[in-house]
């Protein structure tokens, strides 16, 4: 599944040379708004002016995060392009920590006074937030890197690519979609992001990254012709990743549109569905964003320990001392593993935003609770566990921000269901499934704050009878109390069934900030599930 | 790089600083129209978990966004590098993206010169809370929650923003806002009672964190032991940011093009739209003015057109949907932008009142992750949290576990029972200041609740 780091290091260095980058003449490059590449040695001479000043204002510890990030958005519907945008963002955010007390602050203006300015106004603020301090920050030892490199695995620059091959693409999928009988409109788009993010630590990291996204994506809308009714269905069988431009063209759009349109007027004509249990036999596409929702919230640690409850809110897997080793979340074939190596996964990077090489761990072994998400500032407070273990306390690596504005914290890797012993697909699942239904495709989702009660929509329904497919549904979403929907999970797919899905947006902390995951998994079962019908009549 | 007086990290983009800015990149621009939009910001938050300061933050930007236009063809670059040659390379990626933009049947020009109001959205006492002023304001809630040996966390954000718009026809637009929020969540250490308070405004001196903390520990006490319910239609007595939770949702589909495109609640079946019809109580009414001292917003649109009071539901009939440019001028209606702000007018009973009035019912502090289920009835799906009690005969009772709903503001509006006089509240769920939203307390009965969570 995964390449070692060791490879996809390999791998990422070829395409950093342009060994493996498919290039295009240069005439048909759109330049970039000037910026000086993030290798420049004034960056490394500013960032060590940034944590000379916060050491000698008090710090001890400093890191300065220098990034840019180029963002391009394309949004179109029927035969019209409605925007067409390219944006950049850059600076630097200086966070300090002073007598156990984290301050922050950040500047667009990359110059050495501003440097200096911005260290000391961090280290006033911790000064300022250690008025309410009980418990002193410590954080988890790490090793550093002196200088270092990585570059995610886009083999063709999305800023490369002429700006007319997409529009023409986007609105010749389009086309192929309105083809389609019923079929009213459609909007689609593509997104890609640059980012290129400089760290300098004061225990001695210094690292450069360049990171790749990208997302195509359609919604066809059909409309019943007397107006009392629609329906839609997105692409998300298309899932954002971070590659470059080849997972634009590998997703073939036009291919896929007549097909996307076809499903969104089928829509129309499905039964709704009757309330009552079913088996739930549940397509990669839909079930990434039940497991971002029900495993991944719930096992970051600073959400266990109270540190969300504001916002993003506590966690049902909480204290870690009665979980970690006893709380069994599902069967004995569930394996949940963190980790930000998955080549083309969103979390993918060589270093956190603290300078930890992420590791990669099971945060469910065998159905039980195994670990939390960390960074130097929580590994320590799991120690215990880790000692149990005869293991070293270290970070998993989960510090990340959205970009030089704003303090990084702990986010999630990906965390995925890893696949099962038996070679089965979703067909095989289906099969052996006598009633339920099967969900292809995330839709509305909704989760408690503890990550208890979930409701999840999706895009697809079909209703399951004697193991075959007979027929569409309608208004289906289902309910779920998290671990009873774990444990009844009894059917799992093999290797060959795990795909990555993923999101840009997952949203937590305050002020909110995005962070971009993926979730690997194969299909799986959950016996007897709660489905309710969402139709109700303006 | 930038010359430093543009942005003093103390101060704000002057009117002077953006008019020069403005100048500066319009002389660099060849396209046949362009617009210009700046968005000079200054941000500070402090948070803070389990009675201590978690992690905080300062941050200043200023952000130019360029729109070419060359015929029927544009394009936008965004940039926050105010040297020449990064405003340059800015300009020329814009206009080489528009050339290569199909034409687009649905283009505007750009607007002339207009004139704006002066909108009350700004605060000196807010652009100046500084993190020892943060600090403080946490301590009026965490010292008085440790005393109670309850755990207090939470969040204060305080922004100043200046924008400004000018184009190649010679309009300028001005305005600046600020926006502070404070929320705070006090639970039992032990995770079994939660209790929420929250506000918003423009004056981050019209918040009283003392008195906000202590709305929170009540609650947090009050909550101890919730019970199970049996999940199921009730009377609700929602509080001013339960409804401000639901009701904004309702501005998002306002969106005329979808009720005429047959994609919206306000669609009327067998075509057009829902302008005119009833379409919740009649003591519903909607509306947003920039210039309402509680729900200020900017008095201009994206594009630069004044943005005007708007009335969306008066008496309970729709008496606008939000039409862009382009789509008024093919319908023969005149624009009316969605505006960054919404009040609902409130009703005369008070809180008490209002509980004192229910024989059997559901108190609900707040509402949490919701989400759209079907757009063909504005359906959402959330929970409640942090406060949700039982009343009994009049009087609260005892505190109950946390609910499912799947409901629709639509329904909730039509079933209405009584109202409170509107507050401004703090009704986004990240707790950053958001739309100045300002609802009253409802009751309401047949509230549709599907399911029952073990979440405190």
């Amino acid at each position: 599944m995964a390449q070692s780091r060791r490879e996809f290091i390999q791998l990422s260095s070829a395409a950093a040379l342009g060994l493996a980058a498919y290039r295009l003449p240069p005439q048909y490059r759109i330049a970039s708004p000037s910026a000086p590449p993030l290798s420049d040695p004034t960056f490394k001479e500013l960032a060590m002016r940034a944590l000379d000043a916060a050491k000698s204002a008090g710090a001890e510890y400093a890191d300065v995060r220098i990034s840019q990030n180029r963002n391009q958005a394309i949004q179109t519907r029927e035969h019209r392009v409605q925007s067409l945008s390219d944006s950049e963002t850059f600076g630097f955010g200086v966070r300090v920590l002073v007598k156990g007390a984290w301050g922050f602050a950040a500047s667009r203006d990359l110059v050495a006074d501003e440097m200096v300015r911005v260290a000391r106004q961090a280290v006033a603020q911790a000064q300022a937030n250690r008025a309410a301090l009980e418990r002193p920050v410590v954080l988890a030892p790490v090793t550093p890197t002196a200088s270092g490199t990585w570059r995610g695995p886009a083999e063709i620059d999305p800023f490369e690519v002429p700006i007319e091959e997409k529009v023409a693409l986007l609105l010749d999928a389009n086309a192929a979609a309105l083809k389609v009988a019923g079929a009213k409109f459609v909007n689609s788009g593509m997104f890609f992001l640059r980012e290129e993010k400089t760290l300098a630590t004061s225990d001695g990291t210094y690292v450069v990254q360049t990171i790749f996204r990208s997302q195509p994506q359609m919604t066809v809308t059909a409309v019943a012709p007397d107006f009392s009714d629609f329906q839609s269905r997105q692409s998300n069988d298309i899932q954002p990743m971070g590659r470059g431009y080849e997972h634009v063209r590998d997703a073939k759009l036009v291919e896929n549109a007549t097909r996307w349109a076809t499903e969104a007027v089928q829509k129309l004509g499905a039964k709704p569905v009757d309330v009552g249990r079913y088996d739930l036999v549940l397509h990669p596409t839909h079930l990434w964003l039940t497991i971002h929702e029900s495993i991944a919230h719930p096992t970051e640690l600073d959400r266990a320990m109270g540190y969300e409850a504001n916002y993003a809110g506590t966690s049902f897997v909480s204290p870690p001392q009665k979980m970690l080793g006893t709380f069994r979340y599902g069967p004995e074939i569930m394996n949940i593993q963190g980790d930000r190596t998955q080549v083309g996964s969103l979390s993918a990077c060589g270093w956190d935003d603290e300078g930890v090489v992420p590791d990669t761990f099971l945060i469910i072994k065998k159905g039980i609770v195994n670990d939390y998400q960390t960074t130097r500032e929580q590994a320590p407070w799991l120690d215990w566990w880790y000692k149990k273990q005869g293991k070293q306390t270290r970070s998993h690596g989960c510090s990340y921000a959205q970009s030089w504005e704003d303090i990084q914290f702990q986010r999630m890797p990906n965390v995925s269901l890893l696949p099962g012993e038996k070679e089965q697909s979703f067909e095989d699942l289906i099969a052996a499934t006598d009633k339920g239904i099967a969900i292809v495709g995330e839709g509305s989702f909704s989760i408690d704050q503890q990550r208890y009660n979930a409701q999840f929509g999706g895009q697809l329904f079909y209703e399951i009878k004697g193991g075959k497919v007979v027929g569409m549904l309608r208004d289906v979403a289902y309910q779920m109390r998290t671990p009873d929907f774990w444990n009844a999970m009894d059917m799992i797919g093999g290797k060959k069934s795990y795909q990555m899905g993923g999101a840009f947006n997952d949203g937590k902390g305050q002020p909110s900030q995005s962070n971009a995951v993926s979730h690997g998994c194969v299909p799986a079962r959950f016996k007897q599930i709660n489905v309710i019908n969402t139709g109700r009549k303006a | 790089m930038s010359p430093r007086t543009l942005f003093d990290p103390a101060g704000f983009l002057t009117k002077e600083d953006a008019q020069a800015l403005t100048k500066r990149v319009l002389a660099l621009a060849k396209a046949e129209q362009t617009r210009v939009t700046i968005l000079g910001s200054a941000r500070g938050n402090t948070r803070y978990a389990v009675n201590q300061i978690s992690s905080g933050g300062d941050n200043t930007n200023v952000t130019v966004s360029i729109r070419s236009t060359f015929g029927t063809k544009s394009a936008s670059t965004t940039t926050n590098k105010l040297d020449d040659v990064s405003l340059q390379a800015a300009v020329d990626l814009s206009e080489r993206l528009a050339k290569l933009a199909p034409d687009d049947p649905e283009a505007m020009p750009e607007l002339e010169p207009q004139t704006y109001d002066e909108s009350p959205g700004w605060s000196a006492i807010t652009a100046s809370l500084d993190p020892a002023g943060r600090a403080a304001a946490v301590r009026a809630v965490t010292e008085p929650s440790r005393a109670a040996k309850l755990a207090a966390t939470g969040y204060i954000e305080s922004d100043a923003q200046a924008h400004a718009i000018a184009n190649s026809k010679g309009l300028f637009a001005y305005g600046r806002q600020t926006g502070a929020a404070m929320t705070t969540t006090v639970r039992a250490p032990d995770g079994s009672s939660s209790g929420w308070a929250g506000a918003s405004h423009t004056d981050w001196s019209r918040i009283d964190p003392e008195a906000l903390g202590a709305r929170a520990i009540d609650k947090a006490r009050a909550s101890m032991n919730p019970v199970a319910i049996e999940p199921g239609r009730y009377t609700v007595v929602l509080e001013p940011t339960a409804v401000g939770n639901l009701v904004q949702l309702l501005a998002f589909a306002l969106n005329a093009r979808n009720a005429d495109e047959g994609r919206s609640f306000f669609t009327k079946q067998g075509g057009g739209n829902k302008i005119g019809l009833k379409v919740v109580d009649e003591r519903v009414t909607l509306v947003s003015d920039p210039l309402d001292p509680d729900a200020a917003a900017l008095p201009f649109t994206p594009e630069g057109a004044p943005a005007k009071k708007t009335t969306w539901i008066e008496n309970g009939v729709v008496r606008n949907l939000a039409y862009d440019r382009y789509w008024a001028q093919k319908q023969g209606k005149s624009a009316a932008p969605l505006i960054g702000s919404l009040k609902m007018l409130g009703g005369t009973s008070s809180m008490e009142e209002l509980i004192a009035s229910t024989q059997r019912g559901i108190l609900v502090t707040r509402f949490w992750y919701i989400r759209p289920v079907d757009p063909r009835t504005i359906l959402y799906t959330g929970l409640t949290r942090d406060g949700t009690f039982l009343i009994e005969d009049g009087k609260i009772t005892k505190a109950v576990k946390n609910l499912r709903y799947n409901e629709s503001p639509v329904f909730m509006l039509n079933n209405l029972d009584a109202m409170g006089p509107s507050v401004r509240v703090s009704a986004s769920e990240d707790g950053s200041p958001g739309f100045a939203i300002v609802v009253p307390p409802i009751k309401a009965h047949d509230f549709n609740f599907t399911s029952l969570s073990d979440a405190v």
